[in-house]
């Protein structure tokens, strides 16, 4: 009996060590796991004061500037006419057979007006922009780190926050809102072919009733918060590149991590600009 | 040739500076994490000559380049160029002291999107901000002719060799005239034909420019053609110093790796 409950002393013994052993493990990653998520958010704070810096310095790079808005902008303009005209498309199809139920099928265009001004066209041209220009900054900025082509413009006294980031950023905050504007005309298109499957209204009349519904307190918040998707896909998207590893294979993981952060930021922002605009609107 | 004892840091850090002397390193420090690169590194680069560090992979060649043009900041120690301290200096002054260096890495770090033409045009437009577009012309033709090429000026990066590309990025490393030259690796992945070629380009260089150079590399064919003098360095620390003949004769194990 005795030798029993010895044995069963040691067993709950290293039992308990295990047990102990694991708990502080899990402590230690966890702790690491917190250090590094404030590490990135203090990194990308001084990132972004050093973008504000350069952005009012001298010699800012115009030429560069205009080079990345063509890049941004008329490089993802076909993509986002056509998603923005099946978007209104499909938009209408869906909400047709609940509007006529209720008996307001004519509040149709006034409808989707409203949600492609106020929401779908800025949150699907930023999630788009996100994955196109977010992920093409990061692996473009990634690739010239690891080739050390960033090492080299610093050494030749240029700087390259001037010349590569600001320039980005730049560009993508003032290219967006106006490829939403595409985004939004064309879906307005697209709903427009999607009322005329099942009914018949000219497109005089469908913009009439849809701009009718439409008030400049839709309008305004919506434009306010694309210049900050754009401007939230050019700093995660040139911060990504900027701070990837040594490795060719940081390239992919800084381009994947851009899309990532930045689609989730711009899910965060646009919950957070609704907030106040319901709150002062 | 002198060991690491003899060429104590304390021996270096009371000479003054001289305009014979264009670097001074002291005591450098530099660790990543735990790793501790450069443990106590001092050197001296003298006015118009070819200084090689050499050392095996790992022993912080690289790291010590990088930190005299302050690519990486240093942990401890002083580095002294052209009469600055390098490590306190930031801004607009290190940016000055920047434009009278010229430095070729390991990977040439051309520019991929910019044809030659612009590669070689980047610095010039950003730097020399008055000269016009004869002028810029001339320039590039001038070092593309130095560096014996002179019919790339509009192909991309993608479309040169290995040795084209290290002459281009050559070329655009002296473009603004440099008063110093550091190669990181020059000859590194290139056959033994262009190896030489490479090295007898940073001759003429130094020769043409008058500038005085850094040559990190463990090619001992490169360091046979342009070293006027040697350090190696070993786990952290300058092992030896001296002249070519020195090395060639020393019966050092580890130096005797490199040079039988």
């Amino acid at each position: 009996m005795k030798k029993l409950k010895i044995l069963d002393i040691k067993k709950v013994q290293s039992l308990a060590t295990a047990r102990s052993i694991r708990l502080s493990e899990q402590t230690l990653d966890q702790k690491e796991r917190a250090n590094s998520f404030l590490k990135e958010v203090g990194d990308m704070s001084l990132f972004i004061k050093q973008i504000i810096k350069e952005t009012f310095s001298r010699n800012f790079e115009f030429k560069e500037f205009l080079r990345q808005c063509y890049e941004i902008g008329n490089k993802s303009l076909s993509l986002i006419i056509i998603i923005g005209m099946i978007m209104g498309l499909v938009l209408t199809i869906q909400s047709r057979p609940a509007m006529v139920k209720f008996g307001a099928v004519t509040m149709l265009p006034g409808m989707v007006a409203v949600s492609i001004i106020r929401e779908i066209g800025p949150i699907i041209t930023a999630l788009i922009c996100a994955g196109k220009i977010g992920s093409g900054m990061g692996a473009e900025l990634g690739s010239m780190k690891v080739t050390e082509q960033i090492d080299a413009m610093e050494v030749s006294a240029t700087n390259p926050i001037r010349y590569l980031v600001v320039t980005r950023v730049l560009a993508a905050t003032l290219m967006l809102p106006i490829l939403v504007l595409f985004a939004d005309a064309f879906g307005f298109l697209g709903s427009w072919i999607g009322v005329n499957i099942k009914g018949d209204v000219s497109l005089v009349l469908y913009i009439f009733r849809a701009f009718g519904s439409i008030t400049f307190l839709d309008f305004f918040p919506a434009l306010i918060k694309t210049f900050l998707f754009g401007a939230v896909i050019g700093i995660v998207g040139c911060y990504k590149g900027f701070t990837a590893g040594r490795g060719t294979e940081s390239v992919g993981k800084a381009a994947n991590a851009a899309v990532v952060l930045s689609s989730l930021l711009i899910i965060i922002v646009d919950m957070i600009a609704v907030q106040i605009t319901d709150m002062w609107l | 040739m002198k060991n690491s004892q003899e060429t104590s840091s304390d021996t270096i850090s009371e000479e003054k500076i001289t305009s014979e002397t264009l670097i001074e390193i002291t005591n450098l420090k530099k660790s990543f994490g735990k790793l501790e690169v450069l443990k106590d590194i001092s050197l001296k680069l003298r006015n118009g000559e070819n200084l090689v560090v050499l050392g095996k992979s790992g022993s912080g060649k690289s790291v010590l380049i990088k930190c005299i043009v302050r690519l990486l900041n240093p942990d401890g120690g002083t580095i002294s160029m052209l009469g600055k301290n390098v490590c306190s200096i930031k801004g607009n002054e290190l940016s000055e002291l920047r434009k009278k260096i010229g430095f070729l890495f390991q990977s040439g770090a051309l520019y991929d999107s910019m044809t030659v033409k612009e590669n070689l045009e980047f610095p010039l437009r950003r730097i020399k901000r008055g000269l016009n577009e004869q002028k810029i012309d001339k320039k590039v033709i001038e070092v593309l002719e130095n560096v014996g090429l002179s019919d790339v000026l509009d192909k991309m990066p993608s479309q040169l060799s290995g040795g084209m590309r290290k002459r281009i990025s050559l070329a655009r490393s002296i473009i603004l005239d440099p008063v110093i030259m550091l190669y990181d690796e020059p000859t590194t992945g290139l056959d033994p034909v262009t190896s030489d070629e490479i090295s007898e380009l940073i001759n003429s260089v130094q020769k043409k420019y008058k500038t005085s150079s850094i040559i990190i590399t463990h090619d001992i064919a490169c360091v046979r053609l342009t070293a006027d003098r040697i350090i190696m360095l070993h786990e952290g620390y300058v092992y030896a110093e001296g002249k070519l003949s020195e090395f060639e004769k020393s019966e050092d194990p580890l130096i005797m790796s490199f040079f039988k």
